[in-house]
């Protein structure tokens, strides 16, 4: 089985979120990378123990420049077996999600593991433009995920609770939270990591049909209004008629 | 022309996310100056139908094929485009709710529309672009997306705007697509006699400052009085004081209810990324420092333990008025 993992870089979540040129761009200033939470701790991780289990091959595929190589080598770390990076900026979730459609539409994969979304946009986009792209099935927010037979056996959230699916493959799923748990990894992972193939291609066009305006800041620190631990009455006056909520 | 907003019912009832969307729909319907049109796939009564009136929605569209009950990403993004082309929709409005975030992207991807996940505010137009707000970062600021394509989607962030409730009833028109349905329900499991967190206007939630799962009672009959679902840090559900579902953050859930009460929960960051669209956050906390008060609307310094008791008391009260 061949599967496909999209790996994002994202700020650390502890970086400083600030704007420059008259707040059109993210200030890259004192900001540490990472590789995507949701795609390394459960896309990536699901992807390793599948083939561990079945068999085969688990390839990552980045859109970035050459300063990316360092998530992308963790990815071979943790377990991925190859490396694709598609060298051009990943301007918008589009541009990225059809790069990953052009690879995976010559390479041939059973099953693509994208993560839920990315935590700098929160966009929940490129796992399902990738599936449209290449007119496949797809599930999100997928919690469990098992492959026998070539049908995949799925539970995904739902409001309220969880539905439990099944879809032939080929297919695209989002992964989250409860699908794998982290690895750390490993001197044996680390090392072999350093050999796996590493392949960088050129983009391909894609038209940009959505742009960032600019960024807007919250105003400032919300101003708290502190009520006397002997006069809860009051906050519960406050909440009626001053903020309406109760 | 005409705005389209695809609307999901379930067990027979619409969903509020969708009555949002449709809602949302219509306003972007008049501020064009054209019709407001809700597409519904799968079996649903003409009297819950027609009631999308009520938010402006002038025609239901109904594809009432029994094999669109379940959601199936791939039928549906079909299915919404071609309803698109039927209505000649330029703009489709989506909620971005569970099925929405997977839904709208492979929609944007059909129609080559410019697409907005997650929208907060209404757009703003001017000529044949839009300008649509949506937070980013997990909600340490906020970005104005530009759609210039002839087609838009935006797929609304649950919870960003109230409806205002006419009088108005839509026409419904049945309308026949032919899809393919190749995802298989197997198993619903849907956790009964709560309200689930997602969809929650009011939420209570307990942190480590409680002690122990013994205390749960405080949060539990607070929220029961309230009518609120109940939530909870990552640290408690980590030691099994609480169920993981209830976890909310950045490794969680995200939420914005219109009130959120924090007892005990000492607003670290990743905390804060699940919860800081709530409207009205109320944090109570021994120590004046911790970082929850700097994101809070109201806050109470004190000992949850002497605290809470009266604050259920208090709204008990409220509530026999
Ligand atoms: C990568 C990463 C992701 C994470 N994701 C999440 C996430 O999604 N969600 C999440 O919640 N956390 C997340 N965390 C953990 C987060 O950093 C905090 O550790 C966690 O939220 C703390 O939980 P807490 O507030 O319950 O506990 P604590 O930080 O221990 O806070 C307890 C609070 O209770 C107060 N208190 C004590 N006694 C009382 C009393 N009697 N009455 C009232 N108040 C009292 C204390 O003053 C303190 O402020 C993540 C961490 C990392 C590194």
């Amino acid at each position: 089985m061949k599967i496909l993992v999209p790996i994002a870089k994202v700020p650390d979540t502890t970086s400083k979120i600030a704007f420059v040129d008259n707040n059109t761009k993210f200030s890259q200033e004192g900001v540490t990378y990472i590789m995507n939470p949701t795609d390394e701790w459960y896309a990536l991780v699901r992807a390793v123990e599948l083939k561990e289990k079945n068999g085969g091959e688990v390839v990552v595929i980045h859109v970035g420049g050459a300063d990316s190589e360092q998530i992308i080598r963790k990815a071979l770390a943790i377990g991925a077996d190859k490396a694709v990076r598609v060298d051009a900026d990943p301007t918008d979730a589009f541009f990225v999600a059809s790069q990953i459609a052009a690879h995976a539409k010559t390479e041939g994969y059973d099953l693509i593991i994208a993560g839920k979304e990315t935590i700098d946009y929160n966009s929940y986009e490129v796992g399902g433009m990738v599936a449209e792209l290449l007119d496949l099935q797809s599930v999100a927010l997928v919690q469990k995920l098992d492959i026998e037979g070539g049908v995949a056996t799925i539970v995904r959230e739902i409001e309220g609770g969880t539905e439990t699916v099944e879809v032939k493959l080929p297919l695209v799923v989002c992964a989250q939270k409860e699908l794998a748990e982290a690895r750390i990894p490993n001197m044996k992972g680390i090392m072999a990591a350093r050999t796996k193939p590493l392949t960088v291609v050129p983009a391909t066009d894609a038209p940009k049909l959505t742009t960032i305006a600019n960024y807007v800041l919250p105003e400032k620190a919300k101003e708290v209004k502190l009520i006397d631990k002997d006069n809860v009455a009051e906050l519960v006056r406050l909440l009626h008629e001053e903020a309406k909520v109760i | 022309m005409s705005v389209l907003s695809f609307v999901e019912v379930s067990e027979g009832k619409i969903k509020k996310a969708s009555v949002e969307a449709a809602y949302y729909g219509s306003k972007v319907a008049e501020g064009l100056g054209t019709d407001s049109v809700a597409l519904v796939l799968g079996e649903a009564s003409n009297d819950e139908l027609a009631s999308l009136g009520a938010v402006g929605v002038k025609k239901v569209l109904h594809v009432a094929d029994a094999k669109l009950n379940n959601f199936d990403a791939k039928a549906y993004a079909k299915a919404v485009s071609e309803a698109a082309a039927a209505a000649s929709a330029n703009v489709v409005v989506l909620s971005f709710n569970q099925n929405g975030k997977l839904l709208a992207p492979r929609v944007a991807v059909r129609l080559n529309a410019g697409y907005v996940p997650g929208a907060v505010a209404l757009p703003e137009f001017n000529g044949g672009t839009a300008v649509v707000k949506k937070n980013v970062f997990s909600g340490k600021a906020s970005a104005n997306y530009q759609l210039a394509t002839e087609n838009k989607v935006i797929a609304v962030n649950p919870n960003s705007l109230s409806p205002v409730r006419g009088t108005g009833t839509a026409t419904v028109e049945a309308l026949s697509l032919s899809v393919e349905v190749t995802t298989t329900v197997k198993a619903v499991n849907k956790v009964t006699g709560t309200i689930p967190l997602t969809e929650a206007e009011l939420v209570v939630s307990g942190g480590r400052g409680l002690k122990g799962p013994e205390n749960w009672w405080m949060v539990e009959n607070l929220a029961t009085e309230l009518g609120a679902a109940t939530a909870c840090s990552r640290a408690v559900a980590d030691v099994d004081w609480r169920p993981h579902h209830e976890h909310v953050g950045q490794t969680g859930l995200t939420i914005r209810p219109n009130l959120y009460i924090a007892v005990g929960v000492s607003g670290a960051i990743q905390h804060l990324a699940g919860v800081n669209g709530s409207k009205v956050i109320v944090v109570i906390n021994t120590d004046p420092e911790a970082p929850f008060f700097k994101a809070a609307d109201y806050g109470i310094v004190g000992d949850a333990f002497e605290v809470m008791p009266k604050l259920i008391e208090e709204v008990k009260k409220l509530k026999a008025h």
